[in-house]
């Protein structure tokens, strides 16, 4: 049976050993040599069957190299030379698959946060079965402290659970009946009952471990030249040290030209970074798809945002209550029974507003009547009110003072919609609404700003005023209002024509086409949203858009590392080139700069897995 | 047809990616194959009335490489 790697280390090691000890102890050397070719054999016929292997399939790798060399010493009677070649790859090798482990460690903790077993209620029993047998539909029951295993709806229970594993935000989230959770995520206290919406692979989580997996081999640019360098590379190493032993008629010379010319440390030099990075940014809800739109990442020049849903919540809410003469409460009690059965966005934040000052509302209106662009009509305690814009108090014959149309113009003007209530005669107050602004949206400007991005551009759908409004709320460059999606698309070609590659950033809603026609696509809020989560480049798992800024540094430190890694290797193989043409490195002692400068690029690259904002 | 995944050794060089996709590509049945260097895992389509899960994992260990599980 194949030993593993570690065991052949350590006994080719032990043989190198026992042969020095016999040699000194004047055995007879005939013995030490024999000692010394075992451990030639031990490290050395994996690599051999490795390279016959490849060699069928007329593929020429790093393990024919290291072969020849190794017969070669072995012809020439260098014992040492062979064993140690072969020990210093062999251990190498294990070295190297030890810390690459630790580069991609952090997408294998990943791996681990999925519970094996579920507590589900099947024929009114509570039963603990395993993960794979749950079914869609199932009732499951999360305890403190459980992973949740399913994507479902709650219904039943209330708890705090901690996303950290999908958002990569680690501030526990109160859920309740109705509301989404998701797989992988940690209830902190409390107590759920689910009903189980997606199982296994087609949950949210595992989804994102597929994404992630994949995007580790989608390779970066440099990365594809490399290795086409490299296909052609070993054959010519090959042809080259031939042509050295045919010129000089030095073989080991030759021999030592093929060991050291392996290209090894300049192959892992960009996939070793490119994982720890996309490790690093899986760990803090941030998804990269791969190298390439890692590096593109690093070099955007122009970012386009979508308003809605985006730099605000989407979620619009009362402001400012402005009333003339009645009781502000009042007015706006009124507002929500008259509102209470329409489903109209800004119906819903006049009755949110009312449960959130006032508590729930007990009564309903005695009439109404929606008349669709304007607003509605509605008798609430016995009298007639109309609550809506200026066209229906014209329509209705209700007169605006001149001062109460300038407090309206003015709301405006901030690009707040304002909500007219009157009764049948007279203006009474008016209800302004505005989206909100995300509350780390104006930081997250300001971290771009520093970061060097040189145009920020707001694209919305919604008209001027209220695009005006926020952009310079923001700090934003420049904002285009009245967009339609195929305009958005038109405008992001502007300016990345511009100024340079452009991204655009928006929840992947509506946004779409503009998403996926960019330079790169970021998508904010992906858990949970597949539209986003299938077309954006980059996916921001949560809500938190200053992990953008975080992701743009991310990358730049990552591409940053990877340029390290290849100057190094360079440099490492000139240098080595140089000292075997002096005659100055021996085979030996070339394997093991060889092997240390290949840790060295995986050890570089582990530094990233530290890196914060 | 069927899809699988074989976990393997940890890959250490992109060639050993070169190698498996080349050995398995040759290997009649296979449809398509990818091998994941970063996961050091081989996700291959074949069809199982030509080739069996064991064949691929025959091909896979002659080449010098520990199959360590399927799914």
């Amino acid at each position: 049976m194949m030993a593993t790697r570690f065991q052949r280390v350590v006994l080719s090691g032990m043989l190198i050993v026992a042969s020095f000890v016999l040699r000194k102890t004047a055995a007879s050397p005939v013995i030490a040599d024999g000692f010394m070719l075992g451990a030639a054999m031990v490290a050395g016929i994996p690599i051999m069957r490795k390279a016959i292997g490849a060699i069928r399939y007329r593929i020429l790798g790093i393990d024919a190299l290291v072969s020849l060399a190794v017969i070669g010493a072995v012809y020439l009677g260098e014992y040492w030379e062979a064993a140690a070649v072969t020990f210093l790859f062999t251990l190498g090798d294990y070295l190297e698959s030890r810390t690459l482990e630790k580069t991609r460690a952090s997408i294998k903790a990943l791996f681990n946060m999925m519970p094996d077993v579920a507590r589900v209620i099947r024929d009114g029993q509570e039963m603990e079965i395993l993960l794979e047998q749950v079914v869609k539909g199932d009732t499951v029951i999360v305890k403190p402290g459980e992973r949740i295993p399913v994507d479902g709806t709650v219904i039943e229970g209330n708890a705090y659970v901690n996303q950290a594993a999908i958002t990569g935000e680690a501030i526990p989230v109160n859920k309740e009946s109705t509301d989404r959770v998701f797989s992988g995520t940690v209830i902190e206290s409390g107590y759920l009952k689910i009903r189980a919406d997606r199982v296994g692979e087609d949950t949210t989580f595992a989804r994102i471990l597929q994404m992630v997996e994949e995007a580790q081999d989608k390779k970066a640019n440099t990365q594809k030249f490399l290795e086409s360098f490299s296909k052609y590379y070993t054959p010519l190493i090959i042809v080259f040290a031939l042509l050295l032993y045919i010129v000089t008629k030095d073989l080991r010379l030759s021999l030592t030209m093929l060991v050291i010319a392996c290209p090894g440390a300049l192959v892992i030099a960009t996939p070793v970074s490119i994982v720890a990075g996309i490790g690093n940014g899986a760990r803090h809800g941030v998804l990269i798809k791969g190298g390439e739109v890692m590096e593109k990442l690093g070099q955007i020049k122009a970012l386009a945002f979508d308003k809605t849903g985006t730099l605000t919540e989407a979620k619009p809410k009362v402001t400012v209550i402005k009333s003339f003469g009645m009781e502000e409460n009042e007015l706006l009690m009124i507002a929500a029974i008259g509102e209470s059965y329409s489903e109209h966005p800004l119906a819903k934040a006049i009755v949110n507003a009312v449960q959130e000052k006032l508590g729930s509302i007990s009564e309903f209106a005695e009439e109404s009547e929606i008349i669709p662009g304007q607003g509605l009509k509605a008798k609430v305690r016995g009298r007639n009110y109309l609550i809506g814009n200026r066209k229906l108090m014209l329509e209705n014959g209700v007169r605006i003072e001149q001062e109460q149309e300038e407090y309206i113009r003015q709301e405006e003007e901030q690009g707040k919609t304002a909500v007219i209530v009157s009764d049948v005669e007279r203006v009474l107050g008016v209800i302004s609404i505005a989206d909100t602004v995300r509350t780390d949206a104006k930081q997250l400007i300001a971290d771009l700003k520093r970061l060097g991005i040189r145009k920020i551009v707001m694209l919305t759908g919604d008209n001027r005023r209220t695009a005006a409004a926020i952009a310079q709320q923001l700090g934003i460059d420049e904002h285009y209002a009245e967009l339609l999606p195929e305009d958005k698309v038109r405008v992001l070609r502007e300016v990345a024509q511009q100024f340079g590659p452009a991204a655009m950033v928006g929840d992947g809603i509506n946004d779409a086409p503009a998403l996926a026609s960019a330079d790169l696509g970021i998508a904010i809020g992906g858990a949970g949203t597949d539209v986003a989560m299938e077309t954006a480049d980059v996916v921001l798992m949560s809500n938190e858009i200053k992990k953008l800024a975080y992701a743009i540094g991310l990358s730049r430190a990552t591409v940053r590392n990877m340029k390290q890694n290849i100057f190094f290797a360079i440099i490492v193989a000139a240098l080595l080139l140089a000292g075997v043409l002096a005659k100055k490195v021996s085979l030996s002692s070339g394997m093991l700069v060889h092997e240390l400068s290949v840790l060295i690029v995986i050890l570089n690259a582990v530094r990233l897995l530290a890196y914060r904002q | 047809m069927i899809t699988k995944y074989y976990q393997l050794e940890t890959l250490t060089c992109p060639s050993c990616k070169a190698k498996i996709e080349n050995a398995l590509r040759r290997t009649k049945g296979v449809e398509n194959v990818e091998v994941l260097f970063n996961s050091s895992r081989a996700k291959v389509t074949f069809n199982e009335l030509i080739v069996s899960s064991d064949d691929i994992k025959r091909v896979i260990e002659g080449l010098g490489y520990k199959v360590l599980g399927e799914r």
